[in-house]
């Protein structure tokens, strides 16, 4: 059994949380202790039915305000396959929240209303989904049941949002018709949406294939933290510990070591707190080396054969997430994996729109939720690849040194 | 499945042993939070991978309410042992004596929210920038929303509106001096996930887990096990029932289960099949409010 992890994006009324309720609910991963309490919290509020949505907006403010305001994540399991759903916000001021839970996502389900069709915030959610290169996409057109289940209506989103994905080139493009609310093509196919041809939502997500998400070509390591256990039987041992961000390494494979540039070959590797003969992404391991080298937390063995970039100045993209807005020529840290380094923003080239992915003039402060295009210095090379080539080594994050806040998703470019 | 891929407890695992050499890395002074249950053992499982061949770098915290089981006590000398950890012992009894704080009263008298002061003092005593818990996302709505690496204040608060955004696998630990991190590191395992582990690498566990005798009483529907903390009242019917403890608490708020599920592979059929959550079916606490958990977290409680 493998592990999908997914993200459900849509604007406030879409039914978002509904559709988690309704997946949880159907797939029987609901028990009767919760539904207890969540048929209890709706007659607090109104008359009528379970709303669904109550079992995901779990801080009292969101119940009182009928609003997601942070990233939930659910858990669901099938015979075929782990689920790990990350519930993002809706509203525009809760964009960082979205990023946060779409970051570590397989696939995301773009809800929209079919009374509504294709808006602003569809468009806004559909550039995050393409920026962080989300690997498979399904558009929801939900609340079928409030357009007689009409394959017109369908059809011209169908249209409508094809025009989006190809504009943001994003791959893998699914559309299913479903009413979250009635459980229409959630887990079983509708009998009221007989025209359609394709699967439920649910064995959707348990097909998909997710295997070539992980890169096994371009091989990755960045120490961690450095094992020496000093004790009279390891008296020797000195391993590099972490995770192996990308590709497969193998016992007697010629690495070099980055930043630093310096060569050597792999005498034993371990996972687990066994040898093995090798070690694949994402599995964590402890590196050996034949040589003796200055290897400190953060820096980078790669296969000598395939190199990464090295660079201390680097274009990026920045999505910004503080209150307090980027000022150009500021100094944060940045963070890639476990490297920290201080970095200056040198230059912002343009703003991006992430309405209409348009180009904006670069004047003024970068403000919450904006997207900008960046050159970054940092005070020692980073090593690094593009985020569309190899995402797990091509982000980082900056963090204000003053707060310690997190203030900046980066894609290096 | 190709060769090169790894099932969903091997990922699980991979970036639980992550968290953990991040938190070593990060932090100067660390302590993992065990409370004797099964996910804090699972913890101290995934610790010694992390950095086997070397030492679980920090120590086993127990914040003892006094009303533990026994079995849960004599499980966590043994392990501490068998794992060569240092294991710090700070008592809830002592904070209230030290700080005159009233003691919970009622037939149940829970301990749980005065648990918060001691694990505040200790985190003072021992100048603690890290404290490695065993909380799951699936366990209960707050912790659904909660980070990773969640930042609490020099009073431990939570505040869930102002949670750092936590991208990719990239865990920001900085805090400010008097500031403290939570850590969770099987925030995205299940209840299930967890049994599963346990199975897969033949992790032991308290004998409470398993089917044994017990006399108990039934308090609105749920059985609590008499001991020297819980003594029935006049009207109470006292019997004698097979059960087993789906988690390991105080005494005073653990309910039991009816059970006669004595192996792993018996006790994991029965959770696949139950129809009542972890927590609702033995935390007599959580039932108080809807929000219970919400606040005790923002009140600095794990």
């Amino acid at each position: 059994m493998d592990l999908l992890r997914f993200i459900t994006a849509g604007s406030v009324d879409d039914g978002k949380s509904t559709l988690i309720g309704r997946l949880l609910y159907d797939s029987k991963n609901i028990l009767i202790d919760q539904l207890e309490a969540l048929e209890k919290s709706t007659k607090n509020r109104t008359d009528g039915s379970v709303d669904l949505a109550l079992l995901t907006d779990g801080l009292r403010a969101e119940r009182e305000q009928g609003i997601t305001i942070d990233v939930a994540y659910r858990y669901f399991t099938t015979p075929r396959r782990k689920f790990i759903i990350a519930d993002a916000p809706g509203h525009v001021q809760y964009t960082r929240n979205m990023i946060t839970g779409a970051s570590n996502a397989n696939l995301i389900i773009i809800l929209i209303d079919a009374r509504q069709g294709v808006v602003e915030q569809t468009r806004r959610h559909s550039i995050i989904a393409s920026l962080l290169r989300i690997p498979h996409v399904v558009v929801a057109i939900n609340k079928m049941d409030l357009v007689d289940y009409s394959q017109d209506v369908y059809n011209n989103i169908l249209i409508e949002y094809s025009k989006v994905a190809k504009q943001l080139e994003l791959k893998n493009v699914s559309y299913i018709p479903i009413s979250a609310l009635n459980g229409d093509n959630i887990v079983e196919k509708s009998d009221l949406i007989d025209w359609y041809e394709g699967k439920p939502l649910l064995e959707f997500l348990e097909e998909v294939s997710v295997s070539n998400d992980v890169n096994l070509t371009d091989s990755r390591f960045q120490v961690q933290l450095i094992i020496r256990p000093q004790t009279e039987q390891l008296h020797d041992y000195r391993g590099y510990a972490g995770k192996i961000v990308s590709g497969i390494y193998r016992k007697g494979d010629k690495v070099t070591v980055l930043p630093q540039q310096i060569n050597s070959t792999i005498s034993k590797l371990e996972t687990g707190g066994s040898e093995v003969d090798e070690v694949f992404a994402p599995q964590p391991a402890i590196i050996h080396l034949a040589d003796d080298i200055d290897i400190s937390r953060g820096d980078t063995i790669v296969k000598s054969d395939n190199l990464p970039q090295v660079n201390n100045e680097l274009e990026v993209l920045l999505c910004w997430m503080d209150e307090k807005p980027l000022q150009p020529g500021n100094k944060y840290l940045l963070q890639h994996n476990s490297r920290l380094v201080k970095s200056i923003i040198k230059k912002i080239d343009y703003k991006l729109d992430v309405n209409s992915l348009q180009k904006q003039s670069a004047e003024g402060d970068v403000k919450l939720n904006e997207v900008v295009k960046a050159i970054i210095k940092t005070a020692s090379p980073l090593v690094y690849d593009s985020y569309p080539k190899l995402n797990t080594n091509g982000s980082a994050v900056l963090i204000d040194e003053t707060s310690n806040n997190t203030v900046a998703a980066v894609l290096f470019q | 499945m190709s060769l090169y891929q790894l099932n969903y407890l091997e990922q699980l695992e991979a970036e639980s042993i992550h968290i953990f050499r991040e938190v070593a890395a990060q932090f100067e002074r660390p302590a993992l939070l065990f409370s004797g249950g099964k996910d804090s053992i699972t913890l101290v499982h995934l610790a010694r991978k992390a950095f086997s061949p070397g030492a679980i770098p920090f120590p086993l915290v127990h914040i003892d309410t006094g009303h533990n089981f026994p079995e849960a006590l004599q499980f966590r000398d043994w392990l501490t042992k068998e794992v060569g950890a240092e294991l710090v012992v700070r008592k809830v009894e002592d904070t209230i004596l030290e700080r005159k704080l009233t003691e919970p009263k009622g037939k149940f008298p829970s301990r749980n929210w005065l648990q918060t002061y001691t694990l505040l003092d200790t985190i003072e005593e021992f100048k603690f920038d890290c404290c490695i818990g065993g909380a799951r996302r699936d366990e209960e709505k707050a912790r659904a929303k909660e980070r990773i690496f969640s930042v609490r204040d020099e009073f431990g608060q939570w505040d869930p509106k102002l949670q750092r955004p936590e991208l990719w696998s990239i865990y920001n630990g900085r805090i400010h001096k008097g500031e403290n991190v939570r850590v969770f590191p099987i925030s995205n395992w299940t209840e299930l996930d967890i049994w599963n582990y346990i199975r897969k690498e033949k992790i032991d566990l308290p004998s409470i887990y398993f089917a044994h005798e017990r006399e108990v009483i039934e308090h609105e529907g749920q059985l609590v096990a008499l001991s020297e903390y819980v003594q029935p009242a006049q009207d109470d019917i006292v019997i004698k029932k097979s059960v087993r403890y789906r988690t390991v608490g105080d005494m005073t708020c653990t309910a039991a289960v009816e059970s006669n599920a004595a192996t792993l592979d018996e006790v994991i059929n029965e959770i696949i099949s139950t129809r009542i959550s972890e927590r609702g079916e033995t935390r007599i606490d959580d039932k108080v409010t809807e929000a219970a958990m919400e606040d005790r977290k923002k009140n600095g409680y794990f």
